[in-house]
């Protein structure tokens, strides 16, 4: 059960073996055959990913606490937050979708941003601890299922459909959504697993060290 | 003809579905576990083609009430309207928001569809061994698993239309049972795009009858 050599990879999507040339700082190894991006050497290491997601952390509390926007007709007025919007599904009996969005908005980002931060934390001194590999593959799970880009774009049509029909006023939450939205595309761009994976110690109590 | 690329498979090296770590298989029963992160060592996805038509074909079936039953009913106190999705399309296009009515449709009406469509040509294509275009398969792959939770727009819009348009006498939104279908269709299609194994496109030829 040797490993092969550590600069050999396996396409994950054509299953073609290669050799990962050492990347300068900046660069991206692409598969030779189908063009998966196989790898890359992003230069700010763990600081960059660590910024980003310290910032995307705050911009998730404000894209909570906050009301996204308030409407207004006949003297009548009323507002809504992000849980503002799950409540509402839920209490007109749409329990299944009302759960499914919490998932992809609230719970996902927020498992993705604390996961992060855990990783990187934990990987500043290497060997990292074994739990490292196992948020490093929870993450791709939350990252997959994360949606706040979707819902960005959710909340500006029903803002304009609304604004058709009564007066519209746009809240913090809605900025502070924005932003996160950014945010979490930086930290998931500027984040390379394969640096973290050669930082792990492993399963079978080894830990070579041999990085890539 | 041309040198036979050498890939895993051949060579019969697996790379980790988590980590990405190279091993070789202990044997075909009892493959093993990955040293490094302790994930046990597949192949490939479990019957990938199997799973993959199973969800297509349930995806489609929600796919028409999805789209036939309203997704959200406005309430006034002259009028009770339901609207479909692509009434809501026809409705944003009215309200001479074009760019919008087209955002919607794309999301909601064209890449659900779009996605059942081609995962059923890559099935196809791997089931028939064809050995064309795989670059351009694997590509195409690789889009509709960004593409698909875009679909998911609509029902955000229900969701935040009904938290706030909740002006009782004047104006209530609720929502509608098409936007159960409508969430059923879009993780159904990314369920249906992850149990598929894009290596399948690359196995016919180089790597047919073995595993």
């Amino acid at each position: 059960m040797a490993p092969p050599h550590a600069d050999i990879v396996a396409c994950p999507d054509c299953d073609l073996l290669q050799r990962m040339p050492p990347l300068p700082p900046g660069g991206t190894a692409r598969c030779a055959r189908c063009g998966l991006e196989l790898g890359s050497n992003k230069a700010g290491s763990l600081d960059l990913p660590m910024a980003l997601s310290m910032a995307a952390l705050i911009a998730f509390f404000l894209a909570n606490v906050e009301p996204l926007m308030g409407v207004s007709i006949g003297g009548r007025t009323s507002s809504t937050t992000i849980l503002g919007g799950v409540r509402a599904m839920w209490l007109q009996g749409e329990k299944a979708t009302s759960v499914l969005v919490a998932l992809f908005v609230v719970v996902a980002p927020a498992l993705d941003i604390v996961f992060m931060l855990a990783i990187l934390l934990a990987s500043r001194r290497p060997p990292a601890p074994r739990w490292v590999g196992a948020l490093l593959r929870w993450t791709e799970l939350s990252g997959a299922w994360s949606m706040v880009g979707v819902m960005m774009l959710g909340i500006l049509v029903s803002l304009v459909k609304i604004a058709s029909l009564a007066t519209v006023e746009p809240g913090i939450g809605i900025f502070a959504v924005g932003a996160l939205v950014f945010l979490l595309a930086g930290m998931s761009a500027s984040f390379e697993p394969r640096e973290i994976w050669s930082r792990v110690r492993w399963a079978n109590g080894d830990w070579p060290g041999t990085g890539r | 003809m041309t040198r036979v690329p050498l890939t895993g498979a051949l060579a019969e090296i697996v790379p980790c579905s988590v980590c990405g770590l190279l091993s070789r298989p202990a044997g075909p029963a009892s493959p093993g576990w990955c040293p490094r992160c302790g994930e046990s060592i597949v192949f490939r996805r479990r019957d990938p083609i199997q799973r993959t038509w199973a969800l297509i074909i349930a995806a489609a079936i929600c796919y028409l009430p999805a789209n036939i039953l309203p997704v959200m009913t406005t309430q006034t106190l002259r009028s009770v309207d339901p609207t479909t999705i692509i009434g809501g399309v026809v409705r944003l296009y009215e309200d001479g928001s074009w760019v919008l009515a087209l955002i919607v449709l794309i999301a909601s009406v064209m890449i659900p569809l779009v996605k059942l469509i081609a995962l059923a040509y890559l099935l196809i294509t791997v089931q028939l061994r064809s050995e064309r275009y795989r670059r351009e398969r694997v590509r195409m792959y690789r889009m509709l698993k960004v593409i698909g939770r875009w679909s998911m727009l609509d029902v955000f819009v229900a969701t935040f239309s009904v938290a706030l348009v909740q002006l009782r006498p004047y104006m209530t939104v609720v929502p509608g049972t098409g936007v159960l279908f409508f969430t059923a269709v879009v993780i159904l299609t990314i369920f249906a795009a992850d149990s598929f194994d894009p290596r399948l496109i690359w196995d016919s030829g180089e790597n047919a009858g073995g595993r």
